[in-house]
Parts: C-alpha cells; structure tokens; sequence
C-alpha cells in the first residue's frame, strides 16, 4: 500500500513561500490568483494491505514526525 | 560551573559554545547525540547552533528523536537547566520542551548580521545579569527564525514573563526582522529553565569582534 501524506501550514499561519510565489505569479502577468500555499507532499511505501491499520500507522507518523502540528495540518490518503 | 553541549550530526556551533563557556571559566563536554545520559554533576546543558541533520523535514525535527534528548527532556523535567542557541531553539521547540515553533522567515532570507535585542524579561537564570528594556547587540545567523504561537498560547507566554528577548532598534523599540510573533527571538518554559534564543551569544565574546554583550548573557547561569 502507498500512503500520500500532504502537509501545509494551517490557515492562519502566514506562509512565506506561497507569498513569494503568489508575487512572482502576479509579475509574471498570471491574472486571478487569489492565494498560493505552498506544502511538502510525503510517499510512504508500506508492507500491509489492512487500509485501517495503515491509516492509524500513518496518523501515528504524522503525530510524531511527519507535521508539526503546532503550525501545520496534514492529510492521508491511502492507495492499494 | 560544568557545561553539557550536546553535539548532532549537522551541529556546528558546538566549539564556539565550548570556547565561551570556558572562557568564562567554566568546564565544558560534548556530548554525542548516541548518548543515552548526559555526565553526571552538570549545572547546564546547551543545544548548540548548526544544521542538524541538513534540516530536513524541518528545522530540528530529526535531531529531537536523538537518544540524547530523552535525557535531556528528563533532565529538564526535574528542573535541570537547558539553554537552546538558534538550531538548538528549534530543537527544544520540536521536542515540546519550548513552545511555539519556528518557520521560515518572512522574505525567506537567510539572516546573518549584527541585531540589536531588547530585553523583556531579566527575572530567570539566563538573563538576571541584564535588565528589562536594556538593548544588547547579538549576532543571528538563520533561516527559520520566524518564531509562531497562537493566541491562546502567546497570551499564557505574556502573562507568564516567559517572552525573554525582542528584535529592535538601538533604543529598544521592536523591529520585523524575520516575522516572528511580536519580534519575539527568545523564550522559555513556563517553569523558567528551559531557555531558547535564535541569536548567538557565543559569538559576542570580545568587543574588537564586535560586541561582548554575549559575555553578560551566558553569565546568568553562574548565579
């Protein structure tokens, strides 16, 4: 099974680089960009094939390493 | 005083901390990050400045799963006293031994200059030797400096004194250098002995480099 874990800062919390992005976007002529955020998307290769164990394995990561929830929220999603 | 300063793949101000401490007199181990316990009889453990492992993921996040900081998170718990310089800022935030975090700067800059620092608050084991409102100038040298914290919890570090240092200008008014939450570029526990600051006072030693100002800092712990 494949886990995708994507990661972004919380709403709320400026986000530096998505600004600079945004800016650049806009010099660069592209009209009706409203707000770029920018993240960390995470592939995680895992040996099981029980979906609600590796979700919970998963979370666990993004407790613990993955995210730093203090400033950022992560989603799952679980792929065969 | 005897002096742990803990040493992470990817740590290099550990030589500079080392040099400061014992060119205040003081006795000074390193410690490797494999280390299950820190030496006995210490009165301070430092978590030095550097790039621990390459900051990846973020700044701080590998190093705090490190056998050492098992120790030093019991060390802190049963009152033992914890400085964090800059990587080490990060590190003790990542390990929940500081709160807040810090993200990458507003202009996404890596910052290496002189900065003047206003002290906010003097009455801890760190700053006690300067006094509130004093401006001490203190070289910082980051990316991810941009220190955050929520409301609720930047109403608790207020009300507690534990905001210890702001970015200002020579008189001691705040200055946006890195986007941090109120200029904030120090902090500590609620039980005052865990300490994190982005500047390095290591590297304000002698006045023809620049300031010595790093000198009355680090000599808080002596008291």
């Amino acid at each position: 099974m494949t886990a995708t874990v994507n990661v972004f800062l919380k709403e709320g919390v400026l986000d530096p680089q998505g600004k600079a992005a945004h800016h650049a976007l806009d010099s660069l002529g592209f009209a009706g960009v409203e707000d770029v955020r920018i993240g960390k998307q995470i592939i995680i290769k895992l040996d099981t094939s029980d979906k609600t164990k590796a979700e919970a394995e998963v979370k666990e990561m993004c407790e613990t390493l993955l995210a730093n929830t203090v400033i950022e929220d992560y989603s799952i999603e679980i792929n065969e | 005083m005897k002096v742990a300063v803990l040493r992470f793949p990817g740590t290099n101000c550990e030589f500079d901390t080392q040099y400061a401490f014992e060119k205040l007199g003081h006795s000074t181990q390193l410690v490797w990050h494999e280390n299950e316990t820190l030496p006995t009889d210490i009165d301070l453990v430092v978590v030095p400045g550097g790039f621990s492992y390459g900051d990846y993921l973020r700044s701080g996040s590998i190093a705090r799963f490190s056998p050492v900081m098992k120790a030093v998170t019991t060390y802190a718990n049963a009152g033992g006293k914890v400085l964090g310089i800059c990587n080490g800022f990060q590190i003790l935030t990542e390990a929940g031994l500081l709160p807040g975090a810090l993200k990458r700067n507003n202009d996404l800059h890596f910052i290496s200059k002189h900065q003047n620092l206003c002290v906010i608050n003097s009455d801890n084991a760190f700053l006690n030797q300067c006094k509130n409102g004093e401006v001490l100038n203190i070289p910082i040298a980051h990316a991810d400096g941009n220190y955050y914290i929520d409301d609720a919890g930047f109403k608790k570090l207020e009300e507690n004194g534990q905001i210890l240092l702001r970015y200002s200008d020579s008189k001691g008014n705040p200055v946006v250098v890195n986007g941090s939450v109120t200029s904030i570029a120090g902090v500590c526990n609620e039980d005052k002995n865990v300490f994190g600051l982005m500047p390095h006072p290591e590297r304000a030693l002698e006045a023809i480099l620049g300031s010595e100002d790093g000198v009355r800092m680090l000599k808080g712990f002596e008291a």
